[in-house]
């Protein structure tokens, strides 16, 4: 019995979690690998790009809500989100036709194409701050739990509850039926096999008649579908405030080059690589070794690798090992 | 004279800026624009020799920039006894343990091969090793931060004058580039860029929760000050017959004693601060001063070409026989070193430290468009830039408010738009700096004072 309070209260504390955070990390890290695979620069808009995304489907659900639609037990979210989608795809390719085309077809160094980046950061932060502002907003509606702790605890008698909320679930089974269709079109159709040969070798793909501009277009188009699920998962879960996307971005960057960089799969396991470690080092065990340990040997502090405080120290510390050591990243990356 | 006449000119319309804000806003405003310009101009400088002169990407000023804020406070304030004496002894322990901890890796490394065995133990060494100081540190730090949280709760300092931690916190600052140096330099351009971020974020991170060290986010306020203090200031009495003197036409004009009383007061008030800034002003463009003709002098050198060679063409810089690998470590430590005075020379006018306020927007990413916009590789360049990018960063909120008026003119003044825009101005900044650099980059890619490359 005890046994089995131990499992859950790591399920509830740690695994559900981390699994919700890993989704929402996986998705910004492939947005991340896929530029940096195909357009060659480490995009420092990132964050941004999915504060924009999320800002939008906050836009659309409250023009629905106020219409009176919603989805009854869902969130309202959920039917804005194809919206927000062709609005961010529509931003992207923007910014791409004005900002980054010119140095692309210029052949500038990957590091100017990054500063570029840093330029597009500052305007996207000024539009997502003006147009909706920097506070906190939450737009989940619908039914919050799934399971809630004390249901749980009735219904099987343990001393631990498990709570599930309903934004968890969402974001893992999105995640996971985003990335699948996103694996089958870059490997199984005509166009994401294009698309892999243009990141493997450019001139080589250009030689085959493989037009670069769909290329690129098609890859913004996959960029603006993750960067507006992957915001707008996460706000659902936690909340909308654009600077914590900003945040996000400097794990978002680690989980991509711990996977290996250009390297979608490893970027996706990767976002569960960050999230995992950040949440297994900082967890204080004291009420685990409690439920498996007699009561003599109890531990008396917190048993705590490191303070809550060092949650984002884990993952880049992990980050810069990989680099040092493995600096293709795990997964080996650059071929898509 | 007539080759340099692009750079006067735009000091000249700089400085006409700064003074027409004098003019129409007030001297005070104008001299505390002044003041951040020339810090600014101090992290563009450290920037730039990186970049400019060596062409390696470092996102991780603002780490080094609070590394000088804190050797401001470990400098100047007062040592705290009661905390010395319930964990100071502990502390000085775990010292020793990093110590021996880096010479036991050390060892390692010179005496073993290359091997898994050799990683792992290498690995085993760090762990042991911080779980060991943990244990040690524990009691101590909460006793520590126990004693009087309210103002103290932290070792605090050595007590000496603030100036010493301009040189201290270069000392700080290069220590950490030793480091990152050694671990990054390695990496391939926007690896650099990446990694180097992330490490300033976890210096961030140490500094911010440290608290027995830096008080954390409960901040260090009341830094001593290597300048008069207002208060002071106004009951001193040449500083008065000085203020008198300068504004002895307007004070001349009003014939009643009593009230050229109040208006002298009031002039005082007001010149004590001015004051109070110019003398900031002073040691400021001094150190601006001092390491321009140190950078300039370095890039005109047989050493300055030899970097602009390596940055160029690394490989063959290479096969010419110069050390590469040193000389990147050599220039990342010397201009991280600039940082971090620009960081204590900060916290000095500050006089107060705030870890939570060092964000990379602010100290990473606007100091690199700083060195972009002004033009990388040309010291005058970067100080430019360094001048106007913070001018505009200010100066952005009355430019955006002007401009929405302008544009909304036809709406009422509780038009739900124009209302919006006016509550949102800060952040019309952000738009400024970005279209900025954009442009910059895309029209005149070398920035506004370019690089010169004088052929002999």
């Amino acid at each position: 019995m005890d046994f089995l309070n131990a499992i859950i209260l790591l399920l509830n504390y740690i695994f559900v979690p981390a699994l919700t955070y890993g989704s929402q990390l996986a998705l910004g890290a492939i947005f991340v690998t896929l530029i940096y695979g195909i357009l060659r620069f480490a995009n420092f808009a990132t964050g941004d790009m999915m504060a924009f995304g999320a800002m939008v489907t906050i836009l659309f659900t409250w023009y629905l809500q106020s219409v009176g639609i919603s989805l009854g037990v869902l969130p309202t979210a959920l039917l804005a989100i194809p919206f927000a989608i062709v609005l961010t795809i529509g931003y992207m390719l923007l910014v791409d036709k004005f900002v980054f085309r010119y140095y692309r077809v210029n052949k500038s160094p990957p590091v100017q194409l990054a500063m570029v980046s840093i330029g597009v950061m500052f305007i996207t932060q000024a539009v997502v701050r003006i147009i909706i502002g920097p506070s906190d907003r939450r737009f989940f509606d619908g039914e919050k739990f799934i399971i809630k702790a004390n249901e749980f605890k009735e219904m099987t008698g343990l001393n631990e509850g498990l709570a599930i909320k309903s934004s968890q679930v969402l974001t893992i089974f999105i995640t996971l039926l985003l990335v699948s269709i996103l694996f089958w079109f870059l490997n199984k159709t005509k166009t994401g096999k294009s698309m892999r040969a243009y990141s493997d070798n450019e001139d080589l793909a250009l030689l085959s008649g493989i037009d670069p501009k769909r290329v690129v277009m098609i890859t913004w188009i996959i960029a603006g579908i993750l960067a507006t699920i992957g915001g707008a998962l996460y706000g659902l879960d936690k909340s909308f405030k654009p600077f914590t996307y900003f945040n996000n971005m400097l794990p978002i960057f680690a989980a991509a080059i711990v996977g290996g960089i250009g390297n979608p799969f490893g970027a996706f396991l990767g976002g569960y690589v960050i999230a995992f470690s950040e949440i297994f080092v900082t967890y204080a065990y004291k009420k685990f070794f409690m439920y498996i340990l007699p009561k003599s040997m109890e531990p008396e502090n917190l048993v705590q690798l490191l303070s809550t405080d060092y949650k984002f120290a884990v993952s880049f510390s992990i980050l810069i090992i990989v680099l040092l050591y493995r600096p293709n990243g795990i997964f080996r990356g650059k071929v898509l | 004279m007539k080759k340099n006449l692009n750079v006067i000119a735009a000091y000249g319309i700089m400085l006409g800026l700064i003074i027409l804000v004098g003019i129409f806003q007030s001297w005070n405003v104008a001299l505390s624009i002044f003041n951040m310009c020339l810090i600014s101009a101090v992290m563009t400088m450290g920037a730039n020799v990186q970049w400019g002169y060596a062409g390696l990407i470092n996102f991780g000023l603002m780490g080094y920039a609070a590394l000088g804020g804190l050797a401001a406070v470990l400098i100047s304030v007062d040592p705290v006894k009661e905390a010395w004496l319930a964990g100071g002894f502990n502390i000085i322990m775990c010292l020793w343990l990093i110590v021996l901890m880096i010479f036991a890796i050390r060892f390692v490394l010179r005496n073993f091969e290359k091997s898994k065995i050799r990683t792992y133990g290498i690995a085993a060494i760090i762990i042991i090793g911080i779980v060991i100081l943990r244990i040690t540190s524990e009691e101590s730090i909460g006793a520590i931060e126990a004693i009087n949280p309210a103002t103290t709760g932290f070792l605090g300092g050595l007590g000496l004058p603030i100036m010493f931690s301009w040189i201290v916190g270069a000392f700080f600052a290069a220590g950490l580039a030793f480091i990152v140096g050694k671990v990054a330099l390695g990496l391939r351009a926007d690896y650099l860029a990446i990694a180097t971020l992330l490490i300033s974020e976890i210096v961030i991170a140490i500094i911010k929760h440290e608290d027995w060290l830096t008080r954390g986010v409960k901040n260090v306020i009341g830094l001593k000050r290597p300048v008069p203090y207002e208060i002071e200031l106004q009951t001193k009495e040449w500083f008065i017959n000085l203020v008198a003197k300068f504004n002895s036409g307007k004070l001349e004009l009003i014939s009643n004693i009593s009230d050229k009383q109040a208006a002298l007061n009031q002039l005082v008030i007001e010149g004590s601060s001015v004051f109070v800034k110019l003398c900031y002003s002073g040691l400021f463009l001094t150190v601006v001063v001092a390491l321009l003709i140190v950078t300039q002098k370095a890039l005109y050198s047989p050493w300055g070409r030899m970097m602009r060679a390596i940055r160029d063409n690394e490989e063959a810089a290479n096969a010419m026989g110069k050390n590469v690998v040193k000389q990147h470590l050599l220039i990342f430590i010397l201009g991280s070193a600039i940082v971090g005075i620009a960081g204590a020379m900060l916290v000095t006018q500050d006089g107060l430290f705030t870890p939570g306020s060092y964000r990379p927007m602010r100290y990473t990413f606007l100091i690199w468009v700083m060195v972009i916009v002004g033009g990388s590789g040309n010291n005058f360049g970067a100080i430019l830039g360094g001048f106007a990018v913070w001018f505009l960063w200010i100066e952005a909120a009355p430019i955006a408010l002007f401009l929405i008026n302008l544009l909304t003119i036809g709406l009422s003044e509780t038009n739900v738009l124009k209302v919006h825009l006016i509550e949102s101005i800060p952040y019309f900044r952000y738009l400024m700096m970005g279209m900025g650099l954009l442009l910059i980059m895309r029209y005149r890619p070398k920035g506004i004072l370019p690089e010169k490359i004088e052929i002999k």
